[in-house]
């Protein structure tokens, strides 16, 4: 397998250096990986920190800026980051209107999260969490780790940034976070399995001629494997997914998000059929975004995620904020 | 009785151990994971020598305190947590003592696994760490090999079990037919603590 790398030990390193060079808005403390939005702290202002396993660039740390997040802590390709680098950002970006941090729902980041949010808390920093799990091609039930977090992240990411923009205190950020998280659903479909650069080779199997349906963003294979289909044939197997776990009244933020090696010519073709099943099913779209958002290295594949909105939310996705990845009214 | 050089030796076993077989817990990891469990704890471990190194703790309590805290600030992904805290609690409930009993050993590695537990909420067939572990520390009472061949025989047993832990409990049925890299590694951790013992002619 061919990388644009030089070993594999040094990937997130190197990234990070020419992350730093690309985007002087930012503070990218390299030794002790954390992106941090060089104005932080910011007076008034809740803080936002995320953070997971590197490989699902622009996540995390490309959505940090004004009207995102506060900072961002990527950990090793596809391991989550380590206490010690979300307690530092912590107390890198919080103004003593306390911080919030977004959590997607695996195992290694809640659990590195929690202890991270008590050694914060010995610093007198006040902490709130959100757990993102949206994705409905896990069953949550007490024989799983629960439905894993996945594309519902950047809406979240987005929302409870503005309002920790506007000045909302800790405790409302913290509510409007986890109201987008439980409007959100997800469904990720594999076209091609997930190199990683410390092993090289694919992580699953999967023939030429097949799919893989409910994937995750890690290389891990779905819940079932299918002869390949046409774009429009996925769309209407994702979107019911999605629309079997909800049935919205509002309209829906709609996420069509590219793994990683899908081209943009595949995903607008995609997000053509995502919208006419959409139609067919008569939920109406508030906006939609296309692109390689949350992805999964070399993945090929995409998914979709819908949220629910109301009026307050949708004002919310539609305040200015200026990231490397998300930029939009300033 | 066992001093805090029989608790560095535990540490420098482990490490290698880890490091000899950082493949296969990686291939038995992209089986039904994601392919890094190997990779994670050999940059733990060898954190963990490092700061033995440097920092010298003089008790067995204080090398296993100061071995889990490297682990939890290293590693990373659910293993730097749950090996962590599995190999903090473990000092913790070793106490001050300047040299300790196999049998002080045997509850204080319980009251470690207990933690574990707590933590990751994960209960024996639920194809974790846990599955080596618990046998592991039951067999304790008769010896570290015998502590060695539970944990290897509790490890291998979790190849028919399905997940429900952890990100391999995403793959439901077909979690099924792999062994658990965790409770592989956890059977290395116990087989360090064999290696240790026989280094000291024990």
């Amino acid at each position: 397998m061919k990388m644009l790398i030089n070993v594999p030990e040094t990937v997130v390193a190197d990234a990070l250096r020419g992350m730093a060079a690309a985007h002087p808005d930012l503070t990218v403390d390299v030794e002790n990986r954390v992106i941090v939005r060089r104005d932080a702290p910011v007076a008034g202002q809740v803080a936002l920190v995320s953070g997971g396993g590197s490989g699902h660039e622009p996540l995390h740390g490309g959505f940090v800026g004004p009207g995102m997040l506060s900072a961002a802590c990527p950990g090793e390709v596809f391991t989550s980051p380590v206490p010690d680098q979300m307690a530092r950002a912590a107390a890198a970006v919080d103004s003593g209107a306390g911080v919030l941090f977004v959590v997607k729902n695996y195992t290694g980041d809640v659990l590195n999260f929690d202890m991270a949010a008590e050694l914060a808390e010995d610093e007198g920093i006040q902490v709130a969490k959100v757990l993102v799990n949206d994705d409905v091609a896990v069953t949550d039930s007490l024989y799983t780790a629960g439905r894993r977090g996945t594309g519902a992240t950047l809406f979240v990411e987005k929302i409870a940034g503005a309002a920790a923009a506007e000045g909302q205190p800790l405790e409302r950020v913290e509510s409007i976070a986890r109201r987008v998280n439980e409007n959100a659903r997800s469904f990720g479909v594999a076209l091609s399995a997930v190199t990683t650069p410390a092993k090289g080779s694919p992580t699953f199997d999967l023939p030429a001629g097949e799919l893989e349906l409910g994937i995750g963003i890690h290389g891990e294979p779905g819940r079932e494997r299918r002869a390949m289909m046409t774009s429009g044939e996925i769309a209407d197997f994702a979107v019911h997914a999605v629309l079997e776990d909800m049935s919205p009244r509002n309209p829906v933020l709609v996420l069509v998000n590219g793994m990683g090696a899908t081209p943009l010519l595949e995903l607008y073709g995609f997000n053509a059929e995502v919208q006419r099943v959409l139609a067919e099913r008569g939920v109406t779209v508030a906006r939609t975004l296309v692109g390689n958002y949350v992805t999964s290295l070399d993945m090929a594949g995409a998914s979709v995620t819908l949220c629910q909105v109301d009026e307050e939310l949708l004002r919310l996705w539609e305040a200015p904020v200026r990231t490397p990845a998300l930029r939009w009214g300033m | 009785m066992l001093d805090a050089d029989f608790f560095r030796r535990w540490m420098t076993a482990a490490a290698a151990s880890v490091d000899r077989e950082a493949e296969r817990l990686t291939a038995l990891d992209s089986a039904i994971g994601d392919a890094d469990h190997g990779s994670n704890l050999q940059r733990g471990f060898a954190a963990v020598l490092a700061t033995l190194d440097k920092e010298a703790p003089d008790t067995p309590g204080a090398v296993l305190t100061l071995a889990g805290r490297r682990l939890i600030s290293t590693v990373g992904g659910a293993s730097g947590p749950l090996y962590g805290t599995l190999l903090r609690r473990t000092g913790k409930a070793l106490g001050e003592a300047a040299e300790v009993s196999e049998e002080q050993l045997a509850q204080a590695l319980r009251a470690g696994v207990e933690g574990v537990r707590a933590l990751g909420g994960a209960a024996p067939g639920d194809k974790t760490m846990i599955d080596a572990l618990v046998p592991a520390v039951d067999a304790l009472g008769d010896g570290f090999a015998a502590a060695r061949s539970a944990a290897e025989g509790g490890a291998v047993a979790t190849t028919p079990l399905r997940a429900r832990k952890g990100r391999a409990s995403y793959l439901g049925e077909r979690s099924i037919g792999h062994q658990d890299p965790g409770a592989t590694s956890s059977a290395l951790l116990i087989a360090g603590l064999a290696e240790a013992a026989e280094g000291s002619g024990e």
